[in-house]
């Protein structure tokens, strides 16, 4: 049995496993209502209407049948907002963990091959890094670089590289004590296709499992500068945002803030699961 | 442990604690963005911006104004905030203590909740309890404190549960002139029992959103570590010897699977330091961590300097007490 599973090609396993299915469901489900946010929201996401403001969801007594889950302190459509805010943290998240990726696994393919002063010096910037409080820093570099959305990929890729670097370079460490390379070595093949061509690849699998975690994180971050107001200009809607609005009107409307929470929630959670799945399906120790 | 290990461990938080102040002088100096333009407000005329640039040294070369930077934090002078026109390093040891009591409260909980959940999860192994438990744990740690900040404020106002304050340390209705800013301590010193209830209720909701993840840290390493132990010799013999399964549990493995489970959540406990950032302003709680957003909406570039610089070196010194307390725990490590 262990050989037959062993036999089926990666993607029938992912598609079996029920953590993929369900993350990668949800995401594919969030990736179709940001593009399609245009046709599929009822509303403009940033039209005011003052005399709309504070509309319960249609199912509490004052709510109205055209906003199903009420309207913000500007009279807003939450429902719109929400659509569109995942236009945003699809973007953040994607962006964010791609450049994170890119910065941690050079580093960490680099410190990992290479060895010696290399690995010291970046395996030092490491630990420093780690001394900082992370969001306090993510937080301060976009004060710093102005608000927007590229400061604020910006912001989580220099905060987040570490995660990418250190797990990179201790399994470059493991690859480069296999035969493979030592074979590699031996042909005389250049070290940078080594590390391309014969490492990079087989590291790919725990790259795709932490870009995935990545993603995830990088949502919680960019809620997190719009609850603070730093993220976006407000003519964007983001679930931080609404958050942030959500809290300070959270005594008259307190529905203001739990469908952007569950969104954030929820997206976090799918991509945890993708994440989680992807790691039972391509680590072959675990597959083991 | 010998002094020499001691020693060795001190020396090397220096050259990272150097890296961490050189590494908050490029952010903040030499990263696109002008720290002047960040901290004054728009109708500033040419001149005012120059007047500070002086005042703040700026107008020196990069070399130079890293040289004055590096001797004045040398100096313990963090310089003075432009928000609240007090020095940075009293505003700061001013507001420590807040944060000091909320993180440690928050540790105990942490401490406490991922402790039960262990136990519970060790002693109804492989059935569905279990099973509950890591669900429950999964669930923990993947949502942030930030979001439980949330999620519990939520929760208050809609289920209308008006005695549980979402807002600030202690009610106004109590006066209480405290000599430190220690209220916790300090009132039970003084015996003022109506200050504590205030403060632990004020406290309950922001340490909790801190304590949940890591709870669910604690209770997986714990829980995997009980469950190792309960496969060896003495506690065969203590199964022998007839004691219960949750006295075994409880006593005899807990005792020595505590070992990995306190160096990890010394590590983590840096995260939850970290943590108070945002849950402090969530929850207008007076700490650093509500200074620190304060500093950064008020653009108080000397502030925020040493409120960043103030976490690293709690962070630092955090795990530094926890690389100790290992090779306190495991000799083989001293020489590690």
């Amino acid at each position: 049995m262990a050989e037959l599973a062993a036999a089926r090609p990666v993607w029938r396993q992912a598609a079996s496993n029920w953590r993929i299915r369900i993350g990668g469901g949800f995401l594919l489900f969030l990736v179709a209502v940001a593009l399609l946010a245009p046709w599929i929201a009822p509303h403009d996401p940033i039209d005011q209407d003052l005399l709309m403001q504070y509309l319960p969801p249609v199912w509490a007594e004052k709510g109205e049948a055209g906003f199903i889950f009420g309207t913000d302190n500007l009279g807003r459509d939450i429902l719109s907002r929400l659509i569109y805010g995942a236009r945003i943290a699809l973007i953040v998240s994607v962006c964010a963990a791609l450049a994170a990726g890119l910065i941690g696994t050079t580093l960490g393919l680099l410190a990992g091959y290479v060895g010696g002063w290399v690995d010291q010096a970046i395996s030092r910037l490491v630990e420093i890094w780690m001394a900082f409080p992370a969001v306090l820093l993510s937080i301060v570099l976009v004060a710093v670089m102005g608000t927007g959305l590229h400061s604020v990929i910006i912001a989580i890729a220099v905060i987040d590289w570490t995660r990418f670097c250190r797990v990179v370079r201790a399994e470059t460490m493991a690859q480069k004590a296999q035969d493979y390379v030592a074979s590699a070595v031996t042909i005389g093949l250049p070290s940078r296709r080594i590390l391309i061509r014969e490492i990079l690849p087989n590291v790919m699998p725990l790259l795709l499992v932490l870009l995935t975690l990545e993603m995830g994180i990088a949502v919680i971050v960019e809620a997190i500068l719009s609850y603070v107001g730093l993220s976006l200009s407000s003519e964007f809607p983001t679930w931080g945002s609404m958050i942030g609005a959500g809290r300070q009107y959270v005594n008259q409307a307190p529905w203001l803030m739990v469908l952007p929470i569950m969104a954030v929630i929820a997206t976090v959670l799918a991509l945890n699961a993708l994440g989680d799945g992807l790691k039972d399906t391509l680590d072959p120790v675990m597959r083991k | 442990m010998s002094a020499g290990f001691l020693l060795k461990r001190l020396l090397m938080a220096i050259p990272t604690l150097f890296g961490v102040a050189v590494i908050v002088f490029v952010l903040l100096r030499i990263v696109p963005g002008d720290p002047i333009a960040m901290m004054i407000g728009p109708g500033a005329t040419p001149a005012d911006i120059e007047q500070l640039r002086v005042t703040y040294g700026l107008d020196k070369s990069i070399a130079h104004q890293f040289v004055l930077y590096i001797g004045d934090l040398a100096q313990g002078h963090f310089g003075t905030s432009i928000s609240m026109r007090q020095d940075v390093m009293e505003l700061i040891l001013g507001r420590l203590p807040v944060t000091i009591e909320l993180c440690l409260m928050a540790m105990l909980l942490a401490m406490i909740n991922g402790g039960a959940m262990a136990v519970i999860g060790a002693y109804y192994r492989g059935r569905w309890p279990e099973a509950g438990i890591d669900g429950l744990a999964g669930f923990m740690l993947a949502i942030p404190d930030f979001l439980w900040a949330l999620l519990f404020i939520l929760f208050v106002v809609i289920l209308s549960l008006s005695g549980l304050p979402i807002s600030g340390r202690i009610s106004h209705a109590i006066s209480f002139d405290a000599v430190t800013n220690f209220y916790l301590i300090e009132s039970l010193l003084r015996l003022r029992f109506d200050v504590l209830g205030s403060v632990l209720l004020h406290m309950l909701l922001p340490a909790l959103s801190l304590a949940l993840p890591l709870a669910a840290i604690i209770s997986r390493v714990l829980k995997t570590s009980l469950n190792e132990a309960m496969t060896q010799d003495y506690v065969q013999l203590a199964r022998v010897k007839g004691f219960s399964r949750l006295r075994i549990v409880a006593r005899e493995a807990l005792r020595n699977a505590l070992v990995p489970t306190v160096t990890l959540t010394g590590v983590q406990f840096t995260f939850l330091v970290g943590g108070t950032v945002l849950v402090e302003k969530i929850f207008s709680y007076p700490g650093i961590g509500n200074m620190a957003i304060d500093a950064v909406i008020n653009r108080d570039l000397p502030l925020i300097q040493g409120l960043v610089l103030t976490f690293a070196v709690l962070f630092i010194a955090i795990n530094l007490a926890v690389d100790m307390s290992y090779a306190l725990l495991n000799p083989r490590m001293r020489h590690g």
